[in-house]
């Protein structure tokens, strides 16, 4: 029978091969339900995923959605390395952007160099600040922070639906929950003339640059590994865990609140209550997808935000629901954690033999090495995981 | 207040509190065989959408019921697949599942948005509903809402008086000795995972035919989150899962409770009182990590891997 047997060693290979497969086979799953809806799935493929890249204009396009995604994805990376399950990316964005629009408001029309860096800071400070409460309640009250960054999320959500309907709305709006439109001095320089790219892209690229740098080169970068890898092993080397945990969280929400912050100073131009189109979430699966890596997230993130040019296009061109995004999105991390599963196992033809009655790694070996009844393959085995 | 405000607000927090309920219900006995599903909201979301185009097609609300809780199945073999089978990363793929269902549901419900359909109506029990107090909150309900106390009891019963209880809870505690003992390691989980989808299903469809009877991207709201916090408030204890989901559906029914007393605060803060809640409720309980770990099933979240 077909059987999954664990590696001796994690292939190599499958780490970087298996982003590729996951993406081919969201391809084909993509053709298939293209056909299902009754159109031509080359037409279909052609119009999500090449259309929009068929101009220059495109081009700034899918940068200039990357690079919210790619600075959160950067905050979540050293998170996640440090098994820190921030989920609150989301939050921190929309907070981002609320203290953004905040500092951005009480400008109104004055001129100014120094408003410009303001904003930016204001979102920073926002989305680390709301990253530090979940940051005190993981190391001071123990909760759980999948739970309590979700929450956060909702919360933020209201806190900003509640601001743009009230203090922060315009009254001139027409009755429309939005902000009057941000000051000129309030606004993100353009990078090439003629299209929307601002230059966020360039404080994305820069966040993942330090992110590489800091688990390449830096103490801390070391400490948050091992943190991730066995908490136990920081605890003995007598790591700060609380501390990094605040590094970590404190990281991200400022990164994220840049971003939120970014977009209400670029492409929006004021505050609206549909600040993001789930830019928190997206950046989980950019992660996941570019392995924990400085390269890997950049290149991610470009295929994220083309998913989401793709879902307009669709939406324009073939007349299907936008919210193919999403559905591609979640099929993408689907595969590639299916994927992933192969890194640590293979698939082996091998005919049925009775189970052995002690099953678990470590404890079959013990079992068995009590009586004595170790093959040489199960020791090299043993020998190689522990090294 | 008076009399028929507090019947009023009772009988709603239990409307309210049934989907936590449900979904709780079926994650603590997900959880009690050492599986941690975070993959709620998003199959919740998935049996809303499904419950709501097969009752408004088919024009039987049951059926809807029953798509709603099979969509939910399929979402946690999916799940299950990955998470027991292939030994991942239980919180990964729990959040892949999410952002799966959320996406998918929104695509699929596209061509619903905005169509309503008649739901289930309350059903009254002769006399039991006359009660003061109770009487309405407990004997004037829709029919899931009894489902739900039955499923309630079901799975008391079957966690304490039960062999396949101890089973289960043998397989979350310790799945090596478990196995040493000849249980179907696997196979419990896969039936752990797939009740918690099958309840996780019929609570989305119970919002979209009983609760609000229509279909709208991202209604759920978070209540697959809030159920998740739900089964660690109540120490995976479902007499405490119970009281828990009410006391919930009492928080995110308070916006209207202090509406109708003339409290007039913006929506959207009172909006953010169940969110609170839970984040309070888990500092209260976390605060001692002792007291919770002495409660988590000790394999909790960590994949079973067989050896070979």
């Amino acid at each position: 029978m077909l059987s999954l047997e664990r590696r001796a060693v994690d292939s190599r290979l499958m780490t970087y091969a298996s982003p590729f497969l996951a993406l081919l086979l969201t391809l084909v799953t993509a053709a298939v339900i293209f056909a299902f809806l009754g159109r031509d799935p080359v037409a279909g493929l052609r119009n999500f995923f090449i259309a929009p890249l068929m101009s220059a204009q495109g081009w700034a396009e899918l940068c200039l959605k990357a690079s919210p995604l790619l600075l959160i994805a950067a905050g979540l990376t050293v998170c996640f390395r440090a098994r820190i399950w921030n989920i609150g990316a989301e939050g921190h964005f929309l907070v981002g952007a609320l203290g953004a629009s905040a500092v951005a408001l009480s400008f109104g029309d004055q001129e100014g160099f120094w408003i410009l860096p303001l904003v930016l800071l204001a979102g920073i400070v926002s989305g680390a600040l709301w990253a530090m409460i979940a940051a005190v309640l993981k190391t001071h009250f123990h909760s759980n922070e999948i739970l309590t960054t979700i929450m956060l999320n909702y919360i933020a959500l209201n806190l900003l639906l509640f601001m743009v309907n009230g203090p922060l709305k315009d009254p001139q709006g027409f009755g429309f929950p939005q902000s009057v439109m941000f000051g000129d001095s309030a606004l993100l320089p353009i990078l090439i003339s003629g299209t929307r790219l601002n230059i966020s892209i360039l404080f994305a690229v820069a966040a993942a640059v330090v992110v590489g740098v800091l688990f390449a080169r830096t103490f801390i970068g070391f400490q948050l590994k091992v943190l991730g890898q066995d908490p136990r092993a920081a605890a003995f080397a007598g790591y700060p865990a609380r501390g990094l945990i605040w590094f970590a969280l404190i990281f991200a929400g400022g990164l994220a609140g840049l971003a939120g912050a970014a977009e209400v100073s670029g492409p929006i131009g004021q505050l609206i209550p549909q600040v993001s189109p789930g830019y928190g979430y997206t950046a989980i699966i950019v992660v996941f997808l570019g392995r924990m890596r400085a390269i890997g997230i950049v290149l991610a993130s470009l295929l994220l935000a083309l998913t989401f040019l793709g879902g307009e296009t669709m939406q324009i061109s073939m007349n299907l629901p936008k919210a193919m995004t999403g559905l591609f999105q979640g099929l993408l991390l689907f595969y590639l954690l299916a994927c992933d599963a192969f890194i640590h196992y293979r698939l082996r033809w091998r005919p049925r033999q009775p189970v052995p009655a002690v099953a678990s790694s470590t404890s079959a070996s013990t079992a068995q090495a009590s009586t004595g009844q170790v093959s040489t393959g199960q020791v090299s085995t043993l020998v190689r995981e522990e090294a | 207040m008076d009399m028929t405000l507090i019947e009023n607000v009772l009988a709603a927090a239990v409307v309210a509190g049934t989907p936590l309920l449900l979904v709780a219900l079926g994650e603590l006995i997900c959880e009690r065989s050492g599986v941690l599903n975070l993959g709620q909201e998003g199959m919740m979301l998935m049996g809303a959408v499904a419950g709501f185009i097969v009752a408004y097609v088919s024009g039987h609300l049951w059926l809807g019921v029953l798509a709603g809780m099979a969509t939910g199945v399929v979402m946690s073999m999916l799940f299950a697949l990955l998470a027991v089978t292939l030994a991942a990363n239980q919180y990964a793929v729990g959040l892949a599942l999410t952002i799966f269902g959320t996406g998918l549901s929104a695509f699929v419900g596209a061509g619903y948005v905005g169509q309503t359909l008649d739901g289930f109506g309350k059903l009254r029990i002769p006399l039991l509903s006359d009660l003061p107090i109770i009487g309405p909150a407990l004997f004037h309900q829709d029919a899931l809402v009894y489902l739900s106390l039955l499923l309630f009891a079901g799975v008391y019963g079957f966690l304490r008086h039960t062999r396949g209880g101890v089973v289960l809870r043998a397989v979350g505690e310790s799945p090596e000795s478990a196995n040493a003992n000849g249980l179907p390691v696997m196979l419990v989980r896969y039936l752990a995972v797939g009740f918690g989808g099958a309840m996780t299903g019929l609570a989305g469809s119970y919002l979209s035919l009983a609760y609000t009877p229509m279909w709208s991207e991202g209604m759920t709201a978070g209540r697959g989150w809030i159920a998740l916090a739900l089964v660690v408030f109540a120490t995976w204890r479902p007499e405490r899962v119970l009281l828990g989901a009410y006391l919930f559906g009492t928080a995110s029914i308070l916006h209207l409770v202090l509406q109708g007393m003339g409290w007039n605060s913006p929506t959207e803060l009172l909006a953010m009182l169940p969110y609170v809640a839970t984040i309070v409720m888990l500092v209260l309980l976390s605060r001692n990590p002792m007291r919770t770990r002495m409660h988590t099933p000790l394999s909790l979240g960590q994949p079973y891997r067989p050896s070979r």
